[in-house]
C-alpha cells in the first residue's frame, strides 16, 4: 500500500477576474510530513491555501481528507477537517490577552459562561508539550513577535488540529526565532502532524522539509524530495531559469563623500531614549555602504533621521557638501536623495491610489505633471511617465498605470518603489531592508539595480538584516549595535561568524570617522 | 439634597443606559452616532403605551412601557443596521441622518395622532400624569425611580455579557479585528448586527427614562436635548468599559442634576451666577473632559470600518 495522505488536492482550479490563479494544480499531503509550498509571489500558493482553508470555491478540482472527497466551504468546514493556518499577518486581537485569543471561536463554557480557568490548563498543558513557551495572560500588544506566533500555533494545536498550514512564517521574525521555529514544526512532525510550510526561502525548506510542491505563476511545475534536490534546482524550478545566488559585480570606483553624518543622535519615537548615540560616517559616490545590524538597534531611527520621518536631536547631516540638517524633505529629495523605506505600506506607497499617481508623490507639483496656474494635474504626463517606469523596471500588474497599488504582489510593489525612486537618478539612495519579503527573482532584481546605481558613480545607503545579502552586495560594512556603529568591517575579508560576533554585540572596533 | 442625589442617580441612569448601548454597538465594531435619535423613537415607543393603556396595572405599566421603548428603540437602530453593515454606508452620516429624522418623525406622528383624536390639538405633546405615578416610589424625600433599578440591572447584564460570556468575546473581537474574528469562523456581520440592535434596546430604555425623568409630559419637537451625545462623551470618557461608564454617567449626571436644584444650594444662589450656566455646565464639563482624556482613548481598532472579506 502507497503511503496515505492526509489531504490531497487534485486538479484545482481558481479564477479571478483577468487571472487564472490556480491551474490544474495538484498537492498531497502524506500524514507526518512537512510539505513545503514553494513558489514566488503570485505565484498562487496563497490562493492555493485559501481554498483549502474555505475562503476561496475552486472552480474545477475536488480537495481529499483521508482518501474521502469533501467539501470545504469557509473556515469553519477547515476547522472541523482538523485543518488550522498560521496566518502570514497573524489574525490576532491586540487588546485581548494571549489567552482570549486561542480560545476565541472555541471557547469553553462551563454553565454558560466562559471557563477561563480549563482552557489556561489546556494551554499550558499544550505549551509544555510542544515546547512553545507563551504567557496566556500577557496582552497581544506587549509580546514579542515570535511569542505571537507561537499563540498563532497554540491556537491551531487547541483545536487539535490535524493539518497545520504555515503561511511564510519566518518572514516577520529573527534569525534566532527562524530556528526556535524550525525546532518546533519538527516537534510538531514527532507528535503526528501534518505541516504544510509556504515559503520562498530555499534554505529554510531543504532544512526542514520533507517533500516540496513548487508552483510557478498558478501552474503545478512538480513536487521533489528535498532529500533528492539541491538549493540551485528548486530555485530553477520556481523560477523557470537558472537564478543567480550571487551578486556579480566589479571592483568599486569610489568618489567623494556624498553623504557626511557627523554626531547624529536620534531619540526613539518612544522618547525614552536615545536610539541612535553620536553616530559619524560617510558614504561616497560609487559604493554600497550597508549598516548591518539585528533588528531594533536604533537602524531605522538612523533612516528617519537622515531622511528627514523624525527630527533628529542633534548632530549634523552633510549632502553634496550642503548642510541638510534642518532642510526640508522636499529639499533633500529635489537634491538627489531616494528613499526606498522600510514599511513599504506606511511610507512608500498610497495603497489606494493608482500606480501612476504613487510614481508621482514626490515630483506631483513639478511643472512636468501639474500646470503652473492653477496646479492642474496633466494626466497624459503622468500617465507617460507611469508607462515608462512600468515597462523599465517591469512593474506587474492588471491594468497598468491605473492599477490600485493595494491590489498588487508584494514585490511588484516594491518594483513600484525602486523603479520611482531610482528613475529619478538620485545622486544617493537610501534602502531599508528592500528585499524583505520578497522572492528570489525579485531579490536578485532589486540586487542588481542596487549594484547598477553604483556603477553608475552613485552612492548607496542598504540597511539589511540578512546576513548573506550584507557580504554579497556591501562594498563596506558598519555595524549597528544598540545605536552605535560598533565596527566597520570589509565584506572580502569578514566571515559570516564574526559579523554575527559584532551584531550580537560581543565585539567592537573603533570607527574612524 | 435628596433632590440633588435624586436628579442625579436618574440623569445618570439615562446617561448609562445610551452609553452602554453606545458601547456595545462600538464593541461590534459600529460607530452608533445615531442614539440620540434612538432614544427619540424609544421614548415615543414608551410614552405611546402609557398614552394608549391608560389602566394598566403598576408591573403591567412598567413592563408596557419598557418593552414599548426596546422595541421601538430596537426597530430604529435595524435602520443602522441595514445601512452600515449590509449596505456598508458612511456610518457617522447615517448616524446624524437618524437623529435628523427621528424628532421630525416623532413630531410628526405625536402631532397626527392627537389631531385625530382632538381636532383642535396639533401639539406634539403626550401628557402621562398619572401614568407615571406607577414608576415612583417615595422613601421619605427621596423619590425613586424603577429605571434607577432597570439601569442598574442592565449594568451588571452588560458587564457580565461582555466579559463573561462568548458572545462578548466574539462581540468585542468583531471591533478589534474582524478577520481575525472570521478566520475562527465568528460571523462578523451577524456579530455587528447584534452590537447595533442591543445598541437599540438600551439607547431606546434610555430615551423613556429621560422624558419620565423630571417632568409629567413631552413636546416631542425638542428631541432629547443632545443626551444621545453626552452619552457619547460618557462612553469615550468610559473608555468603552461598562464599570468606568457607569462612574463617568454618574459624574455628569452629577452636573446635569446640578441645574435642576442649584436653587436649593443657598452658597450656589449667593454666587449669583445665571442659571443657563448650570444648565451649560454637562456639555461644558463634556468638552473639557474629551479635550483633556481622549488623547489617551483607545476606541475599538476596527469601528467604523465596514467588514469586507476580500481585503488584505
Amino acid at each position: 500500500m502507497e503511503d496515505a495522505y492526509a489531504v490531497e488536492m487534485l486538479h484545482i482550479t481558481k479564477k479571478f477576474p483577468g487571472i487564472i490563479a490556480n491551474d490544474d494544480v495538484t498537492l498531497r499531503l502524506k500524514k507526518g510530513e512537512i510539505h513545503a509550498l514553494l513558489g514566488e509571489n503570485g505565484a498562487g500558493k496563497s490562493t492555493l491555501m485559501s481554498v483549502l482553508f474555505g475562503l476561496y470555491q475552486p472552480e474545477e478540482g475536488i480537495i481529499k481528507k483521508d482518501g474521502v472527497e469533501v467539501k470545504i466551504k469557509d473556515p469553519n468546514d477547515a476547522n472541523a477537517l482538523g485543518i488550522g493556518m498560521v496566518h502570514q499577518h497573524f489574525k490576532l486581537v491586540e487588546c485581548f490577552s494571549v489567552l482570549d485569543n486561542i480560545i476565541l471561536g472555541a471557547e469553553p463554557l462551563k454553565k454558560g459562561f466562559l471557563d477561563k480557568a480549563t482552557a489556561k490548563d489546556k494551554i499550558l498543558d499544550l505549551s509544555k508539550r510542544y515546547g512553545l513557551e507563551v504567557e496566556p495572560d500577557a496582552i497581544v500588544e506587549d509580546i514579542t513577535v515570535g511569542m505571537q506566533q507561537r499563540a498563532e500555533i497554540l491556537k491551531m494545536l487547541y483545536r487539535d488540529n490535524e493539518i497545520l498550514i504555515f503561511d511564510e512564517p519566518t518572514a516577520v521574525l529573527t534569525p534566532q526565532e527562524i530556528k526556535e521555529l524550525m525546532m518546533i514544526m519538527r516537534n510538531l512532525k514527532a507528535e503526528g502532524k501534518s505541516i504544510l510550510f509556504i515559503s520562498h526561502k530555499l534554505n529554510e525548506i531543504m532544512e526542514v522539509a520533507d517533500r516540496c510542491t513548487v508552483l510557478r505563476r498558478g501552474k503545478y511545475v512538480g513536487t521533489v524530495e528535498t532529500k533528492d534536490t539541491s538549493m540551485e534546482e528548486l530555485s530553477a524550478m520556481m523560477v523557470g531559469r537558472d537564478v543567480n545566488f550571487h551578486v556579480e559585480k566589479k571592483p568599486a570606483h569610489i568618489g567623494d563623500a556624498v553623504l557626511k553624518v557627523s554626531n547624529l543622535t536620534v531619540a526613539s519615537k518612544r522618547h525614552k531614549n536615545d536610539a541612535v548615540k553620536n553616530v559619524s560616517f560617510e558614504v561616497h559616490a560609487g559604493e554600497i555602504v550597508c549598516i548591518a545590524g539585528i533588528d531594533g538597534n536604533g537602524q531605522s531611527e538612523l533612516v528617519y533621521g537622515l531622511t528627514g520621518l523624525e527630527p533628529i536631536k542633534s548632530g549634523k547631516i552633510e549632502f553634496l557638501n550642503e548642510d541638510v540638517t534642518k532642510r526640508s524633505i522636499r529639499h533633500k529629495t529635489e537634491k538627489g536623495m531616494a528613499h526606498i523605506p522600510e514599511d513599504r505600506h506606511k511610507y512608500g506607497l498610497v495603497l489606494d491610489y493608482t500606480l501612476a499617481d504613487n510614481f508621482i508623490l514626490q515630483t506631483y507639483y513639478q511643472n512636468t505633471y501639474s500646470t503652473k496656474f492653477g496646479g492642474f494635474m496633466k494626466r497624459d504626463a503622468i500617465i507617460k511617465n507611469a508607462e515608462k517606469i512600468i515597462e523599465k523596471y517591469d512593474v506587474r500588474s492588471s491594468q497598468g498605470p491605473n492599477t490600485i497599488v493595494r491590489s498588487m504582489s508584494g514585490g511588484n510593489q516594491q518594483k513600484a518603489i525602486i523603479g520611482r525612486e531610482i528613475d529619478r537618478e538620485p545622486e544617493l539612495l537610501i534602502a531599508v531592508q528592500p528585499t524583505r519579503g520578497l522572492d528570489i527573482g525579485a531579490i536578485e532584481y532589486i540586487h542588481s539595480q542596487l549594484v547598477k546605481q553604483r556603477d553608475e558613480g552613485k552612492a548607496v545607503l542598504l540597511i539589511s538584516l540578512e546576513l548573506e545579502e550584507v557580504l554579497d552586495v556591501s562594498d563596506r560594512i558598519l555595524v549597528m549595535y544598540e545605536g552605535e556603529i560598533v565596527g566597520e568591517l570589509d565584506p572580502h575579508t569578514v566571515s559570516e561568524e564574526e559579523l554575527g560576533l559584532y551584531m550580537a554585540g560581543a565585539k567592537r572596533n573603533e570607527v574612524k570617522a | 439634597m435628596s433632590l440633588l442625589i435624586q436628579y442625579t442617580l436618574i440623569f445618570a441612569s439615562v446617561l448609562m443606559l445610551v452609553a452602554l448601548g453606545g458601547c456595545f454597538a462600538e464593541h461590534s465594531g459600529v460607530i452608533n452616532l445615531g442614539l440620540e435619535g434612538i432614544m427619540v423613537i424609544g421614548a415615543l415607543g414608551g410614552a405611546l403605551v402609557m398614552r394608549l393603556f391608560l389602566d394598566l396595572s403598576t408591573p403591567m405599566m412598567i413592563l408596557g412601557v419598557v418593552l414599548g421603548a426596546v422595541i421601538f428603540g430596537l426597530l430604529y437602530s435595524a435602520l443602522l443596521g441595514v445601512a452600515c453593515i449590509n449596505f456598508k454606508a458612511d456610518q457617522t452620516i447615517v448616524g446624524t441622518a437618524l437623529n435628523m429624522l427621528a424628532t421630525a418623525a416623532a413630531t410628526v406622528f405625536v402631532k397626527a395622532m392627537n389631531a385625530s383624536i382632538n381636532p383642535d390639538d396639533v401639539s406634539s405633546t403626550i401628557q402621562y400624569v398619572d401614568q407615571k405615578k406607577n414608576f415612583l416610589l417615595y422613601f421619605g424625600d427621596f423619590e425613586f425611580n424603577w429605571f434607577m433599578l432597570i439601569a442598574v440591572i442592565a449594568l451588571i447584564v452588560a458587564y457580565v455579557v461582555l466579559y463573561k460570556t462568548r458572545f462578548g468575546l466574539r462581540l468585542m473581537a468583531c471591533g478589534e479585528h474582524p478577520s481575525a474574528a472570521d478566520s475562527v469562523g465568528i460571523n462578523v456581520i451577524k456579530m455587528r448586527w447584534s452590537g447595533v440592535l442591543i445598541s437599540g434596546i438600551y439607547g431606546g430604555l434610555g430615551g423613556i427614562c429621560y422624558i419620565l425623568a423630571g417632568v409629567s409630559e413631552w413636546k416631542f419637537e425638542n428631541g432629547v436635548a443632545g443626551f444621545g451625545f453626552l452619552a457619547l462623551a460618557v462612553m469615550i470618557f468610559g473608555q468603552w468599559k461598562p464599570i468606568k461608564i457607569a462612574l463617568a454617567a454618574l459624574l455628569f449626571g452629577f452636573f446635569r442634576a446640578l441645574s435642576n436644584v442649584y436653587f436649593g444650594f443657598d452658597f450656589l444662589v449667593n454666587l449669583n451666577i445665571p442659571g443657563t450656566v448650570y444648565n451649560m455646565l454637562p456639555y461644558i464639563i463634556s468638552l473639557l473632559v474629551l479635550a483633556l482624556t481622549s488623547r489617551h482613548s483607545r476606541a475599538p481598532k476596527a469601528e467604523g470600518i465596514p467588514y469586507d472579506k476580500s481585503k488584505r
